[in-house]
């Protein structure tokens, strides 16, 4: 992958960040792989938390995008069937994380680009996730093999994609079968228009160049490797720039925006994240992206991260400006132990034959 | 020794992890990969370990072919 792509990716997600909280989405809160989809979440009445209810056109377009992108480029493989209720359990584990933290690793980063420092304590929980994510793949956790789908039930693998462009039709059109929020986070976002756009450019060069935060840190310390790691220091850059251009940068812990200081909380929030993300082969962008390039299995993780986010908003587990409730800290607790569980349970050795 | 080695249908990273656990235990190893982010991974590993390293097209699958 030339660096060409590394300049594309990191300047059009660093940039289009800070462009649609311009344009009217709340502070920092450009992309966010965790807390759009909590909103569309809301939006589709799986939670009724009333302000964060709105179908963010930005995931679907990340979906479309990516479908787009892997059809012209051959990389759509309908394919699935590697555990996927196991899947959907750590995709729900993997939102109560970053709905604790208030954010995706990509959102971490975009946050401490706008200033915010419980940037880096959330950060520096999802490398300490990915540090026991790989512990536990090297004792040989696997989820299993995923099989190629061929025939007419190749047809679930595009389930994503139409799913997306229904929900965009909705929210174009002002669709009463939806829900939106009258007042808080969910009541502000940039224009449809904007935010479609937005998504379809990000998501389709989010499949090309195979971005993962997680898989960046990952490949960083298991071949050395830095090319995923670069895009995401461009993105931090150019959206720094961009907060500095536009008067949107305020350093600090205190006063952020849709944010909280409970440092502990904030670092063992994307500690799940990480850990999720690590068994699960990829970050919630990933999964996203995944979905929508025919892997099934990812499609069922974001499922999982869908009912993840009904059930940490009907049992107050979610964070919020006001810090992490109990019902969530005691969730933290339950949710590492079954994501230790899952990883140590899920072992398999794979057969290496002699040729000769 | 030469070994081979089936990662057909496991997602990254443990195509690239049971590659390098394979190439600890034999001097040649061929593996087979349907996912194309688990054989770029592969490549980029076995380049910064200077080994040799060959790969085949199949149809929706590849075969690696790597040599200490």
């Amino acid at each position: 992958m030339s660096s060409v792509w590394i300049v594309v990716a990191g300047l059009s997600f660093g940039l289009g960040a800070v462009l649609l909280v311009q344009a009217g989405n709340p502070g920092n809160y450009g992309f966010c792989a965790a807390c759009h989809l909590r909103d569309i979440a809301g939006a589709l009445g799986i939670h009724k938390a009333a302000p964060l209810q709105y179908a963010r056109p930005e995931i679907m377009g990340w979906i479309i995008g990516a479908f787009v992108m892997s059809k012209t480029s051959g990389e759509f493989r309908p394919r699935g069937g590697s555990a996927p209720f196991i899947r959907f359990i750590l995709g729900a584990l993997m939102m109560l994380g970053a709905l604790v933290f208030l954010g995706c690793p990509l959102r971490a980063l975009l946050r401490l680009a706008g200033g915010d420092l419980n940037g880096i304590t959330a950060l520096a929980g999802f490398l300490a996730g990915i540090g026991t994510g790989i512990v536990f793949l090297r004792n040989g956790f696997s989820l299993g093999r995923a099989r190629t789908i061929s025939g007419p039930a190749a047809g679930s693998s595009y389930l994503p994609v139409v799913f997306a462009v229904i929900l965009t039709a909705a929210v174009g059109s002002g669709s009463g079968y939806l829900y939106y929020s009258a007042q808080g986070p969910g009541s502000l976002h940039a224009s449809i228009l904007f935010s479609l756009i937005s998504g379809l450019i990000t998501g389709a060069i989010a499949l090309k160049t195979r971005m993962c935060l997680s898989g960046g840190f990952r490949d960083f310390f298991l071949v050395k490797d830095t090319y995923l790691l670069k895009i995401y220091g461009l993105i931090f850059l150019s959206a720094v720039f961009a907060n500095l251009f536009f008067g949107t940068f305020k350093l600090g812990f205190t006063g952020q925006p849709l944010a909280h200081t409970m440092h502990f909380w904030n670092f063992l929030g994307l500690y799940l994240v990480g850990v999720c993300a690590t068994l699960l082969g990829g970050c919630p962008l990933r999964q996203l992206i995944m979905a929508a390039d025919g892997n099934t299995d990812a499609g069922v993780c974001v499922l999982g991260m869908l009912a993840g986010a009904g059930i940490a908003h009907a049992l107050n587990l979610a964070a919020s400006g006001a810090g992490v409730p109990f019902n969530g800290q005691l969730a933290v607790g339950i949710a590492l132990a079954a994501a230790f569980v899952i990883g140590w349970s899920f072992r398999e050795k794979v057969l290496i034959k002699a040729t000769a | 020794m030469e070994k081979k080695i089936d990662l057909r249908g496991y997602s990254c990273p443990i195509p690239l992890l049971r590659t390098r656990d394979a190439l600890s235990t034999c001097d040649s190893l061929t593996v087979l990969i349907d996912e194309p982010a688990a054989r770029e991974n592969i490549l980029k590993y076995a380049a910064s370990q200077n080994f040799k390293a060959e790969c085949f097209d199949g149809t929706g699958e590849w075969t690696l072919h790597i040599s200490k």
